[in-house]
């Protein structure tokens, strides 16, 4: 199939990967994080790890959009379903997200009328065809689906449609980096930049990671030979000290990112103060909400929402496995008490999630997968 | 939202008729934990039990035989144990939590009990089973396998819920006739007659009836069997999503045919009949949800003619199953656990339409899970797999099948892929209903 097959090519793989392996220095190990969930997710399906050589590890990153949803988020958009005449409107992976409660789908269950969308334009559909309901969308995402919602608001708005809100819950993904570098108990070597966020920030905004940090950063798609690249690219840098940041998915991502996408979001959308991410705690000015001209369409204004602050289950190890301090087996209760069928945290939940692409796809360790192979 | 897979319930229209049930509020708000927490709290207090016990027979274990590393984990060694034993001591952990009894956590049911993959598995062994269990249910198979007067009977039933009721290639009425012939057919029985139950919503075009009707009869001729015996029942409106279909129906087995996917063994060969994953992406398509248009029609067919020449070429054939709900991956996951062997299968080698495949990609799920409705996994001694393969590709309904892969000793009870890309991964059980990736 064409613009796929070319960039899973085993042949080009080896070649790469022999490349890679070329540069690494003996005695020396390194640690890249892949930032993005969607990278995590490749990585696992396509069995990329085989490719590597020891020496090097993948460290899994924050961008997952519903892994850092606190549970209090979840509660608050349990409480806004339940008020009469509400629909609230839902991407599929954010439905089985736990909150305190149960998640979307136990209360779909129980009779609440949750729906799932599969853009949030579905939702003015939806709001469209039930005036006499109030439709609230439960937006989430980095930057990659803030401006589909932003977009979304601003239709509403030239619409007139007065029974459509967001549930905002969009946050940005360079407070969450900088938290992650800043963190005392992980040493990386370099980043995997997120490619869908990066279609729209650009890549200037990693600028800090080089010049401040010292750290390369190559920007990749989502192909298993992109993030190959990717990792080549890092690889190289490393091998000649050097720390910049790089573009590996040009095809798509521009340097000075997507003007358009990026004018939508500061419409219709401003920083919070501050936001709760799951695991890794309040982070300043690292998520939106909706901007005060366009309050009618900001369901936290709209509804009373109760806003508590849950505590995460006290096995849940999800914050050290967002920031890559663990991997997802190292988890107490990984695959035993937390299985993507009943998840207790939300990196077992969406097939972005490490610990869901890990237990559904990698749940071998390498010396099993050659021992098997050998034989 | 959906594999596509044929007993797709909707439930839309009854909530939107019944409200909220107030019962179910009340019990909530007088519980602030609810079921939610409930669950997650007993997961917790189940693992630290286990946890306790598998310390204790480790510290046995490491008494008698003098363990090393063993001994040096627990009792506080400053050399910790290296990653890889680690790792493999967490897998072997898993491994049992996943042999453990099955147990249904929620208190309600969900979509995802229906979607054919590890909870409706789960649903099935806590609950039918549990209630049911006798000798000829044990072996959950395609059709239980009787013995009547001395001759060898196959039972089997099914309901379907598609939506839509009518989509390119078929629509529900040769799909309920198909399924159960199917899996008649998987048993090896060569099927014979068929019971039509059916659940009309109140409203419902007789016209639509009638053509539904048609098509089971064709369908029905097709596949040489009868129907012979039926009933019917009306709901008020809102109540069903226009016509539900049941379809049972019993067939012979020659007495030399012994057919279960408990009987794969090392070495034997997996193939599949045709393209997969069809008739699933087909539904979700037909659902004009996504605004995606491609060409591609379901795979509904009676696989009997199918498998009458496949057994008469060979006697190697030890298991047959359709990939219908949860598609190719959950079959091989059902030999692998059944015979306990591992499988390995080839990426490369499986047959899947552009169309398909495109679409998949888009939306984020995998063909490996998407339901068919005409094809057909079996497991043949590996002597004579190019027999097999030749007999089914002799047959208009095989012409494209393919081995994919082969049964093995090592692993067991896991399927391994060996990705196009040249890597390796786990194809497990489905889990929920295939949700597609927001970015």
């Amino acid at each position: 199939m064409r613009f796929v097959d070319e960039f899973r090519d085993a042949d080009k793989a080896h070649a790469l990967a022999a490349k890679i392996a070329d540069l690494c220095e003996p005695g020396r190990q390194y640690k890249l994080m892949e930032v993005c969930g969607g990278h995590t997710h490749t990585i696992y399906k396509h069995g990329l790890e085989d490719y590597l050589p020891e020496q090097i590890t993948l460290v899994h990153g924050p961008g997952c959009p519903v892994c850092v949803i606190p549970m209090g988020r979840v509660d608050d958009a349990m409480a806004l379903a339940a008020e009469p005449d509400v629909i609230m409107t839902s991407f599929g992976d954010m439905m089985r997200v736990p909150g305190s409660n149960g998640s979307f789908f136990d209360a779909k269950a129980r009779g609440t009328d949750i729906r799932m969308v599969y853009s949030p334009l579905d939702s003015l559909k939806i709001a469209r065809q039930n005036p006499d309901k109030r439709v609230v969308f439960m937006a989430i995402g980095f930057e990659t689906t803030a401006p589909s919602t932003a977009m979304t608001v601003l239709r509403a708005a030239k619409e007139g449609l007065q029974n459509f809100s967001i549930f905002c819950n969009h946050v940005t993904i360079i407070p969450a980096i900088k938290a992650i570098l800043d963190s005392p108990d992980l040493r990386l070597d370099g980043f995997i930049g997120p490619g869908h966020v990066s279609t729209v920030i650009g890549c200037r905004p990693y600028e800090f990671i080089a010049r401040d940090y010292g750290k390369p950063v190559v920007v990749a798609g989502f192909e298993p030979l992109d993030i190959l690249q990717s990792i080549y690219l890092l690889m190289l840098q490393l091998s000649q000290g050097k720390a910049i940041i790089e573009n590996q998915y040009s095809r798509v991502v521009p340097w000075d990112g997507n003007m358009v996408a990026l004018k939508a979001i500061g419409e219709t959308m401003e920083l919070r103060p501050y936001f709760e991410w799951r695991g890794l705690g309040f982070i300043s000015h690292s998520a939106l909400k909706v901007r005060e001209q366009y309050a009618s369409f900001d369901a936290e204004l709209l509804f009373s929402v109760p806003g508590v602050r849950v505590a995460d289950p006290k096995a849940c190890q999800c914050g050290e496995v967002l920031k890559g301090v663990l991997k997802p087996w190292e988890c107490k209760v990984f695959g035993t008490a937390c299985t993507p069928e009943t998840p207790i945290g939300t990196c077992m939940v969406s097939p972005e999630g490490a610990c869901a692409a890990y237990y559904n796809y990698g749940r071998l360790t390498r010396t099993r997968v050659k021992e098997a192979s050998r034989s | 939202m959906t594999t596509g897979h044929v007993d797709q319930p909707v439930t839309q229209g009854a909530q939107d008729a019944d409200g909220q049930d107030p019962d179910a509020q009340d019990a909530d708000s007088q519980d602030p934990d609810g079921q939610g927490a409930g669950w997650v709290q007993e997961a917790l207090r189940e693992h630290d039990e286990q946890l306790k016990s598998e310390q204790r027979n480790q510290e046995q274990a490491s008494q008698e035989q003098g363990d090393q590393e063993v001994r040096h984990a627990h009792r506080g060694s400053p050399q910790p144990l290296p990653g890889t034993v680690r790792e493999e001591l967490v897998l072997e952990r898993i491994d049992r939590a996943r042999r453990a009894r099955p147990r249904v956590k929620e208190d309600r049911i969900t979509m995802s009990h229906g979607a054919g993959g590890k909870a409706t598995q789960t649903l099935i062994e806590a609950v039918f089973l549990d209630a049911f269990r006798n000798p000829l249910l044990e072996p959950l198979e395609d059709a239980a396998q009787l013995r009547v007067n001395g001759a060898r009977i196959a039972l089997s039933t099914d309901s379907y819920v598609v939506k839509p009721l009518f989509f390119p290639g078929g629509n529900i009425g040769d799909l309920a006739v198909n399924g159960t012939v199917n899996d008649l057919a998987m048993a090896g029985a060569v099927p014979l007659y068929l019971s039509a139950g059916f659940i009309l919503e109140e409203g419902f075009p007789v016209a639509d009836l009638t053509k539904i009707v048609a098509s089971m009869q064709a369908a029905a001729q097709l596949a040489g069997v009868q129907i012979v015996t039926g009933d019917t029942k009306v709901v008020e409106k809102g109540k069903a999503d226009g016509c539900y279909i049941n379809t049972a129906g019993i067939g012979m087995i020659e007495p030399d045919v012994n057919l279960g996917v408990a009987h794969a063994r090392p070495g034997d060969a997996i193939m599949v009949s045709g393209p997969i994953g069809d008739h699933g992406v087909t539904i979700m398509l037909a659902r004009g949800e996504l605004d995606i248009e491609a060409d591609v029609i379901s795979d509904t067919a009676p696989l009997n003619a199918l498998v009458a020449s496949l057994l008469a070429q060979t006697t190697g054939v030890r298991a047959l199953r359709d990939a219908t709900r949860g598609g190719v991956a959950t079959i091989l996951n059902e030999i692998a656990t059944a015979a306990g062997v591992g499988v390995l299968v080839n990426e490369d080698d499986i047959p899947v339409r552009a169309q398909v495949r495109g679409a998949s990609e888009l939306l984020g799920i995998d063909p490996m899970y998407v339901a068919c409705e005409g094809r057909l996994v079996a497991v043949v001694d590996g002597a004579v797999a190019d027999i097999a393969l030749a007999a089914l590709r002799a047959h208009p309904q095989g012409a494209q099948a393919a081995i994919i892969g082969h049964v093995r000793a090592e692993l067991p009870g896991i399927v391994q892929l060996k990705t196009a890309f040249g890597g390796t991964r786990i194809v497990d059980l489905l889990v929920g209903d295939p949700l597609p990736r927001i970015c």
